[in-house]
């Protein structure tokens, strides 16, 4: 039914709110500010992956003319965390990275502040570092020797005396002995290394401390204006009032700008400076380096598979080397125990997810987090089943695949609502022409050519890991002439949640959509609350607030209209800016006469300023069980698949993609200009960490790639030759309009898919990404070698 | 607290100390003139001295082209020109693209295709885009993709661009001449 309305604006292609502003170089992002008084920040970073701080000598910096402040570790001793307070804002005695903050000057302009980090002495004892997932979990060297006291709060589960942040489990069944029932079982080991986010704007903050009542003022680039309040109030042991956090444009986030990150230190120098704000600004090189990126991930799976190829158990393990800090990690480790088998019915499962600590550039949330990595293995190991098996991996996938009635791994029930992987795989198949692997002869011949094609297909899924309490709302006040503006704590960093909540507002008022205004440059102390924009949930959380304001609205006009024409308020309905009799549709009144109170002829004024407010908390999540995993950690499920014909050059190894076709259930396209950016975008980027992108770190644990020129994310040369976005509409009976959040999917599976394409076009299976010229060449050239013996 | 440079005031200037150069320039068709430090970078000069924001620095190092104006008509990374080396120099800016409130056709071809999400690669994708319809009023697909291929987009996969700069090329061709 829902999808049968005619809608005014939900659904069309609506230019974005904000292009106007963006295409004449307009916005201000905090890149951009500057303030009066303003000082520069700049940091010295740890040149060790792990090392003891013997002394440090600030005297020549502080000497420096210009220099404003100078603060080390001895400094501070407050300590922040997402979900784990592990991080010292400044590092005092062990440093637990290369990049790690371990001084922080303020000063007149960059290059003094720059001068003065490089004249301060540090004594430095390097000492032997955890740098890989063995490491970790052997435990001889702990990251953090404190771990015993961290609180996982009953969500995150730290392990005594090791370098596990977090080992969250999911136990279903008896997945050992189904392996013995199993016809096949199938094991195999992957693995991707971290990646980097690259937001052209990198992280950036400015800070302003009133000195006589200690209140903070914070602008800065994140996603999450609202979480940078809440973190640095229980690190500095404040009221979350007396911090207010400005987020004006922001140039890219991809998750890397959620939870807090520059905010506490720049907070700290401009109290050292008499309340003046400091900027700082991270460089490119910190942006790789220092700040937060995608955890590298083990993961080691076990599959037990009967004859026609129904799966019968899952056993996994996914090692996440998620770096010194847990951050985001812990959460996205959290992800791998509900979302971790792949959209698929499975009645035995096991699944360990142990985040690990190491002395690394810690990690966090990153487009679709953990999903992208676990959905690297699951949609591999598919694949190769389907091989052991001699069945099309398209016939495997829709064999197993997740459909109304059947439980997810947490013991979700899915129902119609939920959505369906199998009309996304099936559109792709078809979009792609899909008929199954090619067979060996047809790849010898076309290896002989030098250039051979393959095609490839992968499913995915993704629900937000959010906490049980997560909320938003919005606050809409209508003008004297009928318009409205819209409050709302959204961050638009690029996909377009300002436009859709202009669409929505407009569509449930029936107003024109230049009619709505939503106030950016959002403001915790006069946009109301929101958890995050973060986990794809703005579409469905802040749009189902949106229609709850404007109904809301429309309420409080109907109840003036009531008594206006003397009915009763449900012989009113509303259209096209309106307020009408059901029966004498010409006693009608527009907005504009009830915005601020309804004025009869006399001067007599009833009714009020019509403010409407809307709230929407997730309902019904639940925590999931530490030891079984079991519960409801999923607002809404989005599924989706990706096809992709490429060819692959059998000298250089370099992959080109000719076409990449995916489709998601998304409820209900919004608009269909933004949904298409954003699945084409995500793609992109998913090619990036498929082909091109990795971090590469030395035997000390340094990062060898922190800059553009070695850390290759992908042109325009990069795109492949056609991309097309299918949509699929079975309604999310929670969402608005039947609509479901698809921001960070288009990324997840990415990479299964063109390495699946690979095996169609060599017959050689990868298991690590990236899937890189060198990499593929150097497997192409073992598997002719192989060929020649055999 | 603050307790350094007790003598001295807290807001003197520092740069390069090197002394003051001229530099005579017109951006976006205004002449301008001024003394400037030596060692600055035609991006700070832009940002800083002329209050221009558009041009963005990504990196710092050439790489991303978020930076991108026209000297000359042709691109540059103005982080890595020195400002001094545009003397004399015509440099046109995002700022410059539109005249009297009326978005040219290229930025009207850039919001029909969405070709921006978070923006901050636009003004310099917008530059390298103009300086080849400046170059090439007809372009194939593959000289679009060449001439942004220096200009970073994290955010829409650049189908989108490469879709505007087209349409933008074939309108210019036939509103323009």
């Amino acid at each position: 039914m829902m999808d049968k309305k005619e809608f005014r604006h939900v659904g069309k292609p609506l230019d974005r709110v904000d292009a106007v502003e963006k295409v004449t170089g307009k916005p201000i992002y905090v890149h951009d500010m500057e303030l009066p008084g303003m000082l520069y920040a700049k940091v010295l970073h740890s040149p060790y992956a792990r090392a003891r701080i013997k002394s440090i000598d600030t005297s020549a910096a502080e000497a420096l003319p210009g220099v404003k402040a100078v603060l080390t570790g001895k400094d501070t001793d407050h300590k922040i965390g997402l979900y784990l307070v592990d991080k010292r804002i400044i590092a005092s005695d062990i440093t637990r990275y290369q990049g790690e903050v371990v001084a922080a000057v303020a000063a007149v302009d960059e290059e003094t502040a720059e001068r003065a980090i490089s004249l301060i002495e540090v004594e430095y004892e390097e000492l032997p570092a955890v740098l890989t997932i063995d490491d970790a979990l052997e435990g001889k060297i702990l990251v953090h020797e404190d771990i015993n006291e961290l609180d996982g709060g009953g969500v995150f589960f730290p392990q005594k005396d090791s370098n596990i942040a977090s080992w969250n489990k999911t136990i279903v069944g008896d997945v050992e002995k189904a392996f013995e029932e199993a016809d096949l079982v199938v094991e195999s080991e992957m693995y991707l290394p971290a990646a980097a986010h690259t937001p052209l704007e990198t992280h950036v903050a400015i800070a302003q401390v009133d000195p006589h009542t200690g209140k903070i003022k914070i602008w800065t680039s994140a996603q999450s204006p609202f979480a940078v309040r809440q973190l640095m109030a229980k690190s500095f042991g404040m009221s979350e009032s007396d911090i207010q956090v400005i987020v004006p444009s922001i140039g890219g986030g991809f998750g890397g700008k959620a939870g807090v990150h520059l905010e506490p230190l720049v907070t700290l120098l401009s109290k050292a400076c008499n309340g003046r704000p400091v900027k700082l600004q991270a460089t490119r090189r910190e942006e790789f380096n220092q700040l937060p990126s995608r955890a590298a991930m083990r993961s080691r799976i076990k599959t037990g598979v009967m004859k026609d190829g129904k799966i019968i158990a899952f056993k996994a393990y996914y090692d996440w080397d998620s770096g010194a800090y847990a951050d985001y990690g812990a959460n996205v480790g959290r992800t791998a125990i509900y979302s971790g088998a792949g959209p698929y019915e499975i009645p035995n499962v096991e699944i360990h997810s142990r985040t690990l600590y190491t002395n690394k550039v810690f990690s966090t949330a990153y487009r679709g987090f953990g999903h992208l990595e676990t959905h690297w293995a699951i949609e591999r190991q598919m694949d190769i089943i389907a091989q052991k098996l001699g069945m099309d991996p398209y016939e495997l996938r829709m064999k197993n695949v997740l459909a109304p009635g059947k439980r997810t791994v947490s013991g979700e029930i899915v129902t119609e609502s939920t959505g369906s992987p199998a009309d996304c795989l099936e559109a792709v198949a078809k979009e792609i022409n899909w008929t199954g692997y090619q067979s060996g002869e047809e790849r010898k011949a076309q290896l002989k050519t030098g250039k051979v094609r393959g095609k490839g297909i992968a499913l995915l899924q993704k629900a937000p890991s959010m906490p049980t309490n997560t909320a938003t709302s919005v606050i809409m006040q209508m003008d004297g002439d009928g318009k409205v503006k819209v409050m709302i704590g959204a961050i638009d960093m690029g996909q377009g949640a300002n436009t859709v909540v202009a669409q929505i507002a407009a569509e449930t008022l029936d107003i024109p959509m230049e009619d709505v205004e939503v106030v950016w440059e959002t403001d915790s102390d006069k946009h109301p609350y929101d958890w995050q924009t973060v986990a794809s949930k703005f579409t469905l959380m802040g749009g189902n607030a949106v229609i709850r304001a404007a109904n809301d609205m429309i309420n409080q006009m109907k109840e003036v209209a009531a008594q206006v024409f003397r009915c009763n308020v449900d012989k009113l309905r509303h259209k096209d800016g309106h307020i009408y009799h059901v029966h004498h549709p010409h006693k009608r009144l527009p907005y504009s006469k009830l915005a601020r109170g309804y004025i009869y002829e006399d001067g007599t004024a009833i009714g009020g300023v019509i403010i409407g407010r809307g709230s929407y908390i997730a309902e019904g999540l639940t925590f999931l069980d530490p030891e079984t995993g079991q519960g409801l950690p999923a607002l809404s499920w989005t599924f989706g698949a990706h096809g992709v014909e490429l060819e692959v050059d059998v000298e250089t190894g370099d992959i080109h993609i000719l076409k990449f076709a995916s489709a998601f259930d998304v409820g209900k396209v919004i608009n269909r200009k933004l949904i298409d950016g954003q699945i084409k975008g995500g793609v992109v980027q998913g090619i990036g960490s498929a082909i091109s992108e990795g971090m590469k770190f030395d035997e000390k644990g340094r990062l060898r790639n922190p800059s553009f020129t070695d850390y290759k994310i992908p042109t325009a040369m990069d795109i492949p030759d056609e991309m097309v976005a299918i949509f699929i509409e079975n309604p999310e009976l929670n969402g608005p309009y039947g609509a479901r959040g698809v921001a960070e999917h288009p990324m997840i599976s990415v990479p299964s898919a063109i390495a699946n394409a690979l095996y169609d076009a060599l017959g050689i299976n990868f298991y690590q990404l990236p899937l890189s010229p060198e990499n593929v060449a150097l497997a192409i050239a073992e598997h002719m070698k192989d060929e020649k013996i055999n | 607290m603050c307790n350094h440079n007790k003598e001295r005031s807290c807001f003197e200037y520092v740069d390069s100390q090197l002394p003051r150069v001229p530099l005579e320039l017109v951006v976006n068709g205004e002449k301008v003139y001024e003394l400037i430090d030596p060692t600055m970078t035609l991006l700070d000069f832009l940002r800083h001295n002329l209050k221009l924001f558009g041009a963005k620095e990504g990196c710092g190092e050439g790489e991303c082209g978020a930076c991108t104006v026209i000297m000359n008509n042709r691109t540059v990374n103005s982080c890595l020109v020195l400002a001094v080396e545009a003397q004399g120099a015509e440099i046109l800016t995002v700022e410059g693209l539109s005249k009297d409130g009326e978005l040219s056709i290229l930025q009207q071809e850039f919001i029909k295709y969405d070709a921006l999400q978070c923006g901050f690669c636009t003004p310099g994708m917008l530059m390298s885009a103009r300086a080849l319809l400046d170059r090439n009023p007809n372009p194939t697909i593959e000289e679009v993709k060449e001439a942004i291929s220096g200009n970073f987009c994290r955010c829409t996969g650049y189908e989108s661009i490469i879709n505007a700069v087209l349409s933008a090329a074939k309108r210019e061709r036939e509103e323009l001449r």
